[in-house]
Order: structure tokens, then C-alpha cells, then sequence
């Protein structure tokens, strides 16, 4: 029992660094793509830490709408302002070799 | 404005956020440390009303029966949102690129299993952790991984069917709300007898909605059959 109780709070312990470490790497990673995979890993991470406090719903969701929804939203998002800021800039190189 | 007052204009805004985050924080170690021990809560009512409720799992039998009308709420916050996105413009026909041949093994053997998952979690959802929100980001996984192996729903699909889909949850759960009202006069109170049959009928419709609605969030446009 006791070496049960030191495992659990061993996990704990370590989840809770994760998910501030995690965090903190995603709100301050200069790159988008990176910020966005860690925000995944975070995601993943919260799940577990909804299982230890046994909401296994919200585990559930956390991990489908929170990890998988969110960061494919985000991806497709990021592809989507890459192509805008591609074509703005082509427009500008045609504008410069008018001129 | 020089540049250097522009450099402390900004660094004077910097501790000023940092304060007044600062506050906020200490405003809510407070409020966590100010708990009481031991918060009596809803949880003995709900456990002492189960029998009513139709299901078995308290999570789903306080989201679609003792509060169903927050559900209803959140879908139509969820369709609201996709009105939203789709106000925006059309989505964008781009990429129309070969998909890899490992994508497109992937994608074959991980949709029907996520069918058969999504329809599990819907099934599951009346006894143990699931339901329809689980479900349908299921569902919606799926549609987003079709999506990705250039797999597009046929365009006589993408009219009246597509947006019948869309409000079919919330559309549902309303027309059973209402339904109710009229034979009951309670909004959304279900009979004891009938609660699991109208919980498991308000959650199949509210499944597919919720997948389409999130697979069609991730084109990020309005699809119009004709573009």
C-alpha cells in the first residue's frame, strides 16, 4: 500500500510538471507549427490528468474534442494563414517586377 | 513618439499586466483555498433521482435529462459557430493533391474502426463514461480523415442533405422538448418510462450533427454544391 501511495503521487507529480512545462513551451515557442504539437501534447497529457482525478468522461472528451479536434482545427488554420502570407507575397514580387 | 518612449510605453503596459495578473492569481488562490472541506454539492441528488433518469451513467443523466436544456445550448452554440465560419466565404477548393498510398491504407483500415467506436460511444453512453459528444468528435475524426485522403462527399450530398444533417440534433432534441411541452406542459421533462428510448434518440441525432458539424469547422468555408 505505502509504495502504491509514493507511485501515485510520483505520477501526479510528474503529470502536473508535464502539463505546466508543456504549457509554458507552447505559449512561448516562437514557431506556430511547434506551438500547436505541443498544445496536442498538452492536450494529451490534461486527459491523463482527468483520468487521476477519475473524471474518465471528461478524460474522454478532453482527449477527442481538446487534443485530436482543436489541433487539426489549428493545423488546418496555420495551412491556411501560410498559403494567405505565400500569395501576398507573390503579389508583391509581381507588383515590384511591374514597376 | 520616439522610439524609446515607445520602448517604455510598452515596458510601463508589461507591469502593469504582470499586476494585474498578479491580482487575478491571488484572487483565485483565495477563492481555491477559501473552499470548504467538504462541499455538499449536487451529487447526492442527482444519485437520489437515478431511478428516474433512464440511464445508468450520472454524467449522461445530468447532461441530457436533469440538464438537458444546457446541452440543448451548447448545440446550438455549435451550429452558431459553424454559421459563423461559413459567413466567412466559401471553402477553399485548394490541394487537390495525390494522396500517399500510406494515407490512403491508413485511412481504410481507421474509418470503419472509428465508426464502429463512435457508435459504441454512443451506445456505451447510457452506463459508463461516453455519449454523444464523445461520439461525435469521433465521427468527426473520421470525416476529417477522408477529408485529408482527398475523399469528398459526393456534391448532390452537399445541399439540403448536408444542412439537414446540421440541424438535425438540435432539431431533435427540440422538437422532443416541445413535444413534451405539449403533452406534459414541462419543457424537456422526461417521462420516467420513456427517458432511456428519448435520451438514446435525442443522442443519435445529436452525434451525427455534432460530426458533421465539427468535420465541416475543419474545411473552414461553406460548401456550395455548385463551386
Amino acid at each position: 500500500m505505502e509504495t502504491m501511495t509514493v507511485l501515485q503521487w510520483l505520477l501526479d507529480g510528474m503529470l502536473v510538471l508535464a502539463l505546466v512545462w508543456l504549457a509554458w513551451r507552447a505559449l512561448s515557442s516562437p514557431d506556430l507549427f511547434t506551438a500547436i504539437v505541443l498544445f496536442i501534447a498538452f492536450g494529451l497529457m490534461m486527459a491523463l490528468a482527468w483520468v487521476r482525478l477519475q473524471a474518465p468522461d471528461i478524460a474522454l472528451a478532453e482527449a477527442a474534442i481538446g487534443a485530436g479536434l482543436t489541433g487539426a482545427l489549428l493545423l488546418s488554420a496555420l495551412a491556411r494563414s501560410n498559403d494567405l502570407a505565400d500569395r501576398i507575397n507573390d503579389d508583391q514580387i509581381v507588383d515590384t517586377e511591374k514597376k | 513618439m520616439s522610439v524609446t518612449d515607445r520602448s517604455r510605453l510598452a515596458l510601463v503596459f508589461r507591469r502593469v499586466l504582470m499586476l494585474l495578473l498578479l491580482g487575478l492569481a491571488g484572487g483565485l488562490a483565495y477563492a481555491v483555498l477559501s473552499l470548504p472541506d467538504q462541499a455538499v454539492g449536487l451529487s447526492d441528488r442527482v444519485r437520489a433521482n437515478m431511478e428516474t433518469s433512464g440511464v445508468s451513467n450520472p454524467v449522461t443523466a445530468v447532461l441530457l435529462n436533469f440538464r438537458g436544456y444546457d446541452t440543448l445550448l451548447e448545440m446550438a452554440v455549435l451550429l452558431v459557430a459553424l454559421l459563423g465560419v461559413w459567413s466567412l466565404g466559401s471553402a477553399a477548393v485548394y490541394r487537390r493533391s495525390n494522396p500517399e498510398p500510406v494515407l490512403l491504407s491508413l485511412v481504410g483500415v481507421l474509418v470503419p474502426m472509428l465508426l464502429l467506436m463512435a457508435g459504441y460511444l454512443l451506445w456505451v453512453g447510457a452506463d459508463a463514461p461516453g455519449g454523444a459528444f464523445q461520439a461525435g468528435s469521433v465521427l468527426a475524426a473520421a470525416g476529417i480523415l477522408m477529408l485529408l485522403a482527398c475523399k469528398r462527399p459526393p456534391v448532390q450530398l452537399l445541399g439540403w442533405s448536408l444542412r439537414l444533417v446540421l440541424v438535425l440534433g438540435l432539431g431533435a432534441f427540440i422538437a422532443v422538448g416541445v413535444s413534451l411541452l405539449s403533452a406534459s406542459g414541462m419543457f424537456l421533462q422526461y417521462p420516467p418510462g420513456l427517458a432511456g428510448a428519448l435520451i438514446l434518440f435525442i443522442e443519435a441525432a445529436a452525434t451525427l450533427s455534432i460530426g458533421v458539424t465539427l468535420a465541416a469547422l475543419f474545411l473552414g468555408g461553406r460548401l456550395d454544391p455548385d463551386a
